[in-house]
């Protein structure tokens, strides 16, 4: 009898543990949540509705027309064409410096991890250097050095200054990925008559999706959310979304139209959000990848 | 003799100021099975890195074929290697592990094919042809590791420990399978290795080395019976060979050796076959093999009564340590010695195959 009646005890304290456990995720999950509501319902609610109602009620009439001019009607200063034009000129900046970043990044970790040359070591610590340096620094020199490319203020002027910043990190990941493939990989290819490329394409690239995945989602997210590099190196035209959000939110011409704003917030977060949601559990799974079992 | 299929001349190979490779000069007929054997950190398989073209030489020439490959790339020293951690490709199933080498090669896809079957055949991996790398057992991966090299029909294998990840059983196992596998293709192999009993079951030439030193090279027979010196002496055969410090004495019927005893009396063997050239009387290391101290006979072998000091049954034999000349030293008994531990036993030393070596040098004498 005392047998099962300690089991129950036991059974009891387990439950209780795992109730406090799940009411701290809970409350943590409410916390993170809890500023998304509030854009949500505020860009689903007419001004007025703003204006009287409460901050955390739902709406009572949903209302879309403050999306629909976020996208295509909002005036970022004397423009009046809302985030749409600037949205794509993120996507422009965005997928090409991504890719280019990741592959870049790949080569250079595949090179400094597997094939030692004279100062190797040298060109990576000073890489890494490049991911501690502040992009207040380079604004100005990088700013020049566009001018003399004769890409200041353009998409392809902004890929190049995100594609440097980038390769960093991107190397980083990717070095510390492939040093723990073993060396006799390589030195089997060699044997079997593979050459440099050879290597690359038929044993590391598919060896790499983990990685690529960690890369491609940290190099989108800080290029997709850059503000300081869109607004220094672009003009009218050229501007990212991020600039774009800025100038609609600080328009200062009439009302402040609070679910324009919030519309306009969640249009320029989603395409992060998706990466996320897609790719997240990679992510994780990338991030922890430990050696790859030969 | 003809030529032979890799010939290493004066060959050296420095990491910055540490010489790791000391003057080697190798070479191998056409089907030989050439073992580098020695402890970890001896060189060797610094010395097959060079051979394959994987790592660069500092000085001295390799010649596989009648071709000197120094700066020649790996792929073009029609070699085959395998690995000790096999490095097999991750992505690729077995199949296209082994047609690898034959795809960038851009060989007919008919002739790989071809190829691939008889190879799987050979190895009997035929239903593991779809299975990926990560799915096989460490046996299995030696067999693809072994299928890949096979399948490139290349001048001259290499064999990089190729067996050390393997249990006991297994390496057993596969060490006959590769022994067979050199006999049915007459290949030609160099073979790595720090264990020195797949040397001897395996080699018909072994290489000892010691801190990028050739010790000595030679058969297997040679080896374990005519050591060049005191390191090969005791690295080569389990249990190694007695080494035990002695005084020599020339005489009328053949030459006196002097072995203390542990209570300071003094054990004199007598060894008919040595040269005279020891000199008239000094101080020797004599090495007996276990085997050859062991149970009287009858025959004219020299007896001693020694004290046992430690017996170690091992089934086929029974091993029991005792001391002599200062020195703790093993003997190999039939397995159904009756003894045990503090008792005393008769010994019959077999002075005929009796290697001599200089206490200051370790250079063999005789």
């Amino acid at each position: 009898m005392t047998d099962t009646s300690t089991q129950r005890t036991g059974d009891f304290k387990n439950a209780l543990l795992r109730a406090g456990l799940y009411a701290m995720l809970i409350l943590f999950a409410l916390y993170y949540l809890m500023p998304l509501f509030v854009m949500l319902v505020t860009s689903l609610k007419s001004l007025d509705e703003i204006r009287t109602g409460s901050l955390l009620g739902l709406p009572r009439d949903v209302d879309f027309s403050a999306w629909g001019k976020a996208w295509s009607g909002a005036c970022t200063g004397v423009q009046c064409e809302g985030l749409r034009p600037y949205f794509w000129n993120s996507v422009l900046i965005a997928v090409p410096a991504v890719l280019i970043s990741t592959f870049l990044g790949a080569m250079n970790g595949y090179v400094i991890s597997q094939w030692h040359f004279k100062g190797s070591n040298m060109i990576f610590a000073l890489l890494l250097f490049g991911c501690f340096i502040p992009f207040q620094v380079i604004l100005l020199p990088m700013a020049i050095m566009l001018g003399k490319m004769k890409i200041a203020g353009t998409i392809s002027g902004l890929i190049f200054v995100h594609v440097i910043y980038g390769l960093g990190f991107t190397t980083l990941f990717f070095r510390n990925y492939y040093i723990t493939i073993p060396v006799e990989l390589v030195k089997a290819a060699k044997v079997d008559g593979a050459g440099f490329f050879r290597i690359f394409w038929s044993i590391f690239v598919p060896l790499s999706a983990p990685i690529v995945v960690v890369t491609v989602i940290w190099q989108f997210t800080q290029i997709w959310n850059d503000f300081l590099f869109g607004v220094s190196f672009s003009q009218a035209g050229t501007q990212p979304i991020t600039v774009a959000l800025n100038n609609i939110v600080n328009s200062t011409t009439g009302v402040k139209e609070y679910n324009v704003d919030m519309a306009a917030a969640i249009i320029a977060a989603l395409p992060t959000l998706l990466v996320y949601v897609v790719a997240g559990k990679y992510f994780i799974r990338g991030l922890t990848a430990g050696s790859v079992k030969g | 003799m003809s030529k032979p299929i890799l010939s290493i001349e004066n060959l050296y190979k420095n990491y910055g100021a540490t010489e790791v490779l000391k003057d080697i000069n190798v070479a191998i007929q056409p089907g030989d099975f050439l073992v580098l054997v020695g402890p970890s950190g001896c060189g060797k398989s610094t010395l097959l890195n060079c051979i394959a073209g994987l790592e660069e030489v500092t000085a001295g020439a390799i010649n596989i074929g009648a071709r000197n490959m120094v700066g020649v790339p790996p792929k073009d020293r029609d070699i085959a290697m395998v690995f000790q951690s096999y490095a097999l490709y991750p992505t690729m199933t077995v199949g296209k592990n082994i047609t690898f080498g034959m795809k960038v090669r851009k060989v007919d896809a008919e002739v790989q094919a071809r190829k691939l079957a008889e190879v799987s055949k050979l190895l009997q991996i035929e239903p593991l042809l779809n299975r990926k790398p990560g799915q096989l057992s460490g046996g299995q991966r030696q067999r693809v590791a072994m299928g890949r090299a096979l399948v490139r029909d290349p001048q001259l294998f290499l064999f990089d420990e190729p067996l050390s990840n393997l249990d006991a059983k297994l390496r057993v196992e596969m060490r006959t399978e590769i022994k067979q596998l050199h006999t049915n293709l007459n290949a030609s192999i160099v073979y790595v290795t720090h264990d020195q009993i797949e040397a001897m079951t395996l080699a018909t030439q072994i290489v000892v080395m010691k801190d990028g030193i050739v010790q000595q090279i030679g058969t297997p027979a040679e080896i374990y019976n005519t050591p060049a010196n005191m390191f090969v002496a005791d690295f080569m055969g389990s249990p190694s060979m007695n080494l035990i410090p002695a005084q020599v004495e020339s005489s009328d019927n053949g030459m006196q050796v002097h072995l203390e005893r542990g209570s300071g009396e003094r054990l004199t063997l007598r060894d008919t076959g040595t040269l005279q050239e020891l000199g008239s009387a000094r101080e020797v290391l004599i090495g007996l093999r276990p085997e050859n101290i062991t149970n009287p006979n009858g025959d004219a072998a020299q007896i001693a009564h020694c004290h046992v000091d430690v017996v170690e049954p091992a089934g086929s034999d029974t091993f029991i340590s005792t001391k002599l000349g200062g020195k703790s030293i093993t003997a190999r008994m039939r397995a159904d010695t009756k003894v045990t531990a503090g008792e005393g036993i008769d010994l019959a030393f077999d002075l005929s195959k009796a290697s001599y070596f200089d206490p200051a040098s370790g250079a063999r004498l005789n």
